[in-house]
Formats: C-alpha cells, sequence, structure tokens
C-alpha cells in the first residue's frame, strides 16, 4: 500500500514539474541567468514555481502536524538536525554550481528521464555516482569522529 | 533561447508539487527530497527502498502519463554537451547529498517548514547557481 502511494506522489510531483516547466533545464537556466534581466529575455517563471511549491507545502504541513503521526506510518520522519555547520554551506554550494551548469536538479532529472534521451541517462548516472561519493565520505566522517570520542 | 514567462502554469505546478508534498508527509511521514530518496536508493538498503524506487518511478513515468493524456510532450532543451553534464550530474549529486537536500527538499519543504539550515542551504545553491550560469552564458 505505501509503494503505491509513494510511485503516485511521484507521478504527482512529476506532473507539477511538468507543468510548472522546470523539466526543461533551459527554462531554469533562462531563470538563472539573471544578465537577461537587463539584456531582455529573463524568465522569472522559477520564482512562482516555489512560490506555489512552498506556500501549499506550508498550509498542508501544518494541517498535517496537528495530527500525531502519518496516516500510513508510524511517526513523522523529520530531520534531526538543526544546527548549522560548514556541511550546510559547502554541500549546496557544489549543489549550485552543477545546477547552475546544465539547469538540471534531481527532481526534473528524473522526470527528464521519461523522455528517453541518452544525454539525460549520462547525467542521472553521474548524479548517483556524485550521491554515492558523498555517502561513503560522510559515512567515513562519521565514523572518524565515533573513533575520537566526539559525539555528531 | 528565449523560454515564455508562463506565470499561471508556473504557479500551478508549483502548487501541485506543493500537494506531492504533503501527501507524502501526511501519509508517510517522509520529507518529499528527491536527492535524499534517490540517494537511499542505493546500499545499504533498509525496510523503505522499494518506496523509494516506487517514489522515482513515478517522477520517470511522469512524461509517460502527459504524453498519453495530451499527446504531446512540454519542450526539453539541453544547453549543455555531455562532458558538463557529467560534471554538472556529478557535482548536483555529491552537493546534495553532502548538504543533505536539494530544490525539492530544503527549497521546498524545508522553507515551508521555516527551517534556518534549509533557508541558508537554498539561498547559498540559489547565489553559486547564479553565478556558475553567469560564468558559462557569458563570460566562457
Amino acid at each position: 500500500m505505501i509503494v503505491l502511494v509513494q510511485f503516485i506522489v511521484g507521478i504527482v510531483f512529476g506532473l507539477g514539474l511538468l507543468l510548472s516547466g522546470m523539466s526543461n533545464p533551459q527554462k531554469v537556466l533562462n531563470f538563472l541567468d539573471l544578465a537577461a534581466i537587463r539584456s531582455g529575455g529573463w524568465d522569472p517563471s522559477l520564482i512562482l514555481v516555489m512560490a506555489g511549491a512552498v506556500g501549499v507545502t506550508f498550509a498542508g504541513f501544518r494541517l498535517i502536524f496537528r495530527r500525531q503521526r502519518p496516516l500510513l506510518g508510524d511517526r513523522f520522519q523529520l530531520p534531526p538536525s538543526q544546527t548549522l555547520d560548514w556541511r550546510i554551506a559547502t554541500g549546496p554550494a557544489i549543489f549550485g554550481i552543477g545546477w547552475g551548469l546544465a539547469g538540471i536538479c534531481p527532481g526534473p532529472a528524473f522526470v527528464d528521464l521519461g523522455y528517453g534521451s541518452p544525454a539525460i541517462i549520462l547525467f542521472v548516472v553521474a548524479m548517483m555516482i556524485g550521491m554515492a561519493a558523498a555517502r561513503m565520505l560522510a559515512n567515513r566522517q562519521h565514523r572518524g569522529s565515533m573513533a575520537m570520542g566526539q559525539s555528531n | 533561447m528565449i523560454t515564455e514567462y508562463t506565470a499561471l502554469t508556473a504557479l500551478a505546478g508549483g502548487a501541485l508539487i506543493g500537494v506531492a508534498a504533503t501527501m507524502l508527509m501526511g501519509l508517510t511521514g517522509r520529507i518529499a527530497g528527491v536527492s535524499g530518496i534517490a540517494a537511499r536508493m542505493l546500499p545499504p538498503w533498509d525496510g523503505a527502498v522499494a518506496g523509494r524506487f516506487a517514489f522515482v518511478a513515478g517522477l520517470v513515468v511522469a512524461a509517460l502519463v502527459v504524453r498519453v493524456t495530451t499527446g504531446s510532450l512540454p519542450p526539453l532543451t539541453l544547453e549543455a554537451g555531455p562532458i558538463a553534464l557529467v560534471a554538472a550530474g556529478l557535482l548536483v549529486g555529491f552537493g546534495a547529498v553532502w548538504g543533505n537536500g536539494c530544490t525539492s527538499g530544503h527549497g521546498v519543504c524545508g522553507i515551508a517548514s521555516l527551517s534556518s539550515r534549509s533557508i541558508v542551504a537554498t539561498l547559498v545553491f540559489m547565489a553559486t547557481a547564479v553565478a556558475t550560469t553567469f560564468l558559462v552564458r557569458h563570460v566562457m
């Protein structure tokens, strides 16, 4: 049941990306290219996508968190850490360079995979390798800090 | 190439993304962060891995759903060549996992939860993305 739900949620999420135009890397780049505000051709659509998504999620989460637990699960799994560390700056900085380079972030990458283009397959394979590398590095650091008797 | 400013579909598409994020939290109790879900498709696997594959399969199938129902697909134009795509993929994948989230996890769910970490993350990746796009399009 929960697997079917996640499949349907994935489709809804993907439809949102397709409808919003954010599945098109060029549209994303045309937002990120702020120089085009002066020279013409800037596409501010992404701001409205974010506004729509954040607005609905903000309202939706407020309704949901009145309940003690999710409908199909035993607890809400929220990120444990709320402290600002150096990873919360370096990770997004690296992510942004990649995003600005091709205009593709993880959600649209998988949606675009549905177009069957070999170039997107190349991107997704590289992305998964990058993810695996970051996970390995994070695990190694975690073990290292445990060995030194530090928490975190 | 210029893309048209599409205010209405952008807002509606964004709202749909918000509906999906709300559904995932309300039904399964999980954050709709695509990078976190995708990264945990890789081993070591835990009991929730099937759901992650299902979510990502849903993302991939969405284009097919649009094609079957409307008879066409929205445009998809890549500006980056193969080498840039590989570099971009590595950076996006590494950075998203290293920073515990991407545009969906931090940019949508995190900001909607008023998380200070996610607000910082979103400002940082917006800044480096804007700078990179400027370099690629106007300097290189």
